[in-house]
């Protein structure tokens, strides 16, 4: 380590530069998936403290526009459109929004170098964090797809396949968020991107796309909770194609897997300045 | 232990934008050198904005210096920053990671990312935070606590999961007396049992005295002196401080107090003087009769301390503590 003779340090009432041979042994880094639950432990329980209230409004904010688009839509593929997207909406509000927030909010506050001293592997906290705010939207998912069925009455036979679409949809959100939240260089910034996001999902997604312009069905085919609302949508009919349901959820992993790769990267950038 | 040579950091320039004013280019680090022995108690004392913060910062693998090496247990943190994660505990300023969860919680996740299984995670925690004196504060979370015992709370989860080396940046921020005993009956205990290192940033002088072994001064980035607090304290051995408050203003009309108040730091009815033994005995006199004796409120007349060290160092900044 030090090889300078103590008489030319600063202070001479130590000798404290002892010439060290081998470098010490390092403690064992955090394994992957301890730390990825221990971290979703962390994550699952500040919802109790702090979120329950934003849990609320996000299940309130999506039964609202169903009970607002009973008046506008009889049923048919329409009432199909509405209801998927209301229940992905709920995704949208709590794995993107919310998501981008905390860590917009985390990274401005310093938080996360409680983290980076720590020998856990990024990905466990980006994982952790965006599994846990996935887990946070089921409910919501849940109650907002069974009171939309009920409303338009539309049959609750498929609705298995949430099982699916939450986790896959939410991946694919949760990663944008904690990408926008980790990336932002300000945390109004996240905040603004998340919202962003989160009124894209509700304005394109809950529409039915037939009658949009050219224009605004592309940009839907951008988002990624487009392809959660349309696999969710399909299974209502009597004979769903299957095959296209796979195709949109095989989209959403993808978009998942893109997003929380990009987040991890993020994660490490702004871990050491 | 840990070696740090030539370490400095600037920080950009920053043009101003609306409602935020343009910064220059500010040298938070200016070539800093320390070396810290093992099982030492080592301090950096200055005052706020004096670069204690982003010098910690960059020993602990949190930010890349421009130049210089840090060396801790013969590991280059310059060149592996992720390393220092697996040699040394850290305690932050801020608390917002973990401010959600339960006491208890946050000691049990911090152990467990610090390598620990379930078990031990949890055999630690109970053991540090029954230590600590927090155990009936376990279920808890952070944010309904008070600062003090927050602080205390973050302190617990640098205990859980033993390192070598623990840095604390301003530990007992805000804790009352019985909080503060029991963080250095903790860190004593560590260094006696297992030869633990404490790397404290503090701009308290008066813990700074109590607790440390060695003391590196800090002013604007640069090690300005670096001993025993004992030690800094002999290059001002020939000077008492005088400091006089006075009940509504200065009796400038006695000759003997009107020729003080040039060499006195003033701050609203408080003069703090520097003075030789001899001069602060005759001031004393003068003060405590006469004329003078009416007009004041309250004196004191103590040795120097390390803020007079600071000071006599030819110290800037004014944001030492005594508390």
């Amino acid at each position: 380590m030090s090889v300078v003779p103590a008489e030319v340090l600063p202070g001479s009432a130590r000798a404290v530069a002892r010439p060290v041979r081998a470098a010490a042994e390092l403690a064992p880094r955090a394994r992957l998936w301890p730390s990825l639950v221990a971290v979703y432990r962390a994550q699952l329980s500040r919802a109790r403290v702090a979120r329950i209230p934003l849990l609320f409004v996000a299940t309130f904010q999506s039964v609202g526009i169903l009970i607002m688009m009973r008046g506008v839509v009889d049923g048919g593929r329409e009432a199909e459109a509405v209801v998927a997207g209301s229940a992905v909406l709920v995704v949208a509000f709590v794995a993107l929004n919310l998501l981008a927030q905390y860590f917009g909010q985390l990274r401005a506050s310093g938080g996360l170098d409680h983290y980076a001293t720590l020998p856990v592997p990024p990905a466990a906290v980006v994982l952790g964090a965006a599994g846990a705010y996935a887990s946070f939207t089921v409910p919501g998912t849940l109650v907002t797809a069974v009171f939309g069925c009920v409303l338009f009455g539309l049959p609750l036979t498929h609705l298995w396949v949430l099982a699916a679409v939450i986790p896959l949809a939410g991946a694919a959100l949760s990663g944008l968020g904690a990408a926008f939240g980790l990336l932002a260089p300000r945390p109004e910034l996240a905040t603004v991107l998340g919202q962003l996001g989160m009124s894209a999902a509700l304005l394109l997604g809950v529409l039915p796309p037939d009658r949009m312009p050219e224009a605004v069905r592309f940009s839907r085919d951008l988002l990624p909770s487009t392809y959660g609302v349309e696999a969710f949508a399909r299974t209502f009919g009597p004979n769903p194609d299957w095959a296209y349901v796979l195709g949109d959820l095989a989209v959403c992993a993808g978009v998942g897997v893109v997003s929380l790769a990009v987040a991890t990267w993020a994660y490490r950038r702004a871990a050491v300045r | 232990m840990c070696a740090v040579r030539g370490l400095t950091k600037t920080y950009p320039a920053v043009r101003g934008r609306r409602g935020t004013p343009a910064t220059p280019e500010v040298r938070a680090t200016d070539d800093v050198r320390l070396d810290i022995g093992r099982g030492e108690i080592f301090g950096l004392l200055g005052p706020n904005g004096a670069g204690k913060s982003t010098l910690v910062r960059q020993l602990t693998g949190l930010m890349r210096p421009d130049t210089g090496s840090v060396e801790i247990l013969g590991h280059d943190i310059v060149r592996h920053p992720e390393r220092a994660a697996r040699i040394l505990a850290y305690l932050g300023q801020e608390s917002s990671a973990l401010d959600e969860l339960t006491v208890s919680l946050a000691a049990e996740t911090t152990g467990r990312l610090r390598g620990l299984d379930v078990r031990r995670a949890r055999q630690e925690r109970d053991a540090v935070l029954d230590e600590l004196g927090l155990t009936p504060l376990a279920g808890r979370p952070l944010r309904k606590l008070s600062g003090g015992q927050r602080r205390l709370a973050c302190f617990a989860t640098v205990l859980v999961g033993e390192r070598p080396l623990l840095v604390l940046d301003e530990p007992t921020t805000g804790m009352d007396p019985v909080a503060r005993r029991a963080v250095w009956s903790a860190v004593d205990r560590r260094r006696a049992e297992r030869g633990t290192t404490v790397l404290l940033v503090t701009h308290n002088v008066i813990e700074a005295e109590t607790v440390l072994d060695r003391v590196a001064v800090l002013d604007q980035g640069r090690v300005i002196a670096c001993d025993t607090p004992a030690g800094l304290k002999e290059q001002v051995a020939g000077e008492v401080r005088v400091e006089l408050v006075w009940r509504e203003r200065a009796p400038l009309d006695v000759p003997e107090v009107a020729v003080l108040r040039e060499r006195a730091v003033e701050s609203g009815r408080r003069w703090t003087l520097r003075l030789a033994p001899d001069e602060a005995r005759a001031i004393v006199a003068t003060v405590t009769g006469g004329a003078a004796f009416a007009a004041l409120d309250d004196f004191t007349l103590a040795t120097p301390s390390l803020e007079d060290v600071y000071l006599a160092l030819g110290g800037a900044g004014q944001g030492l503590v005594r508390a």
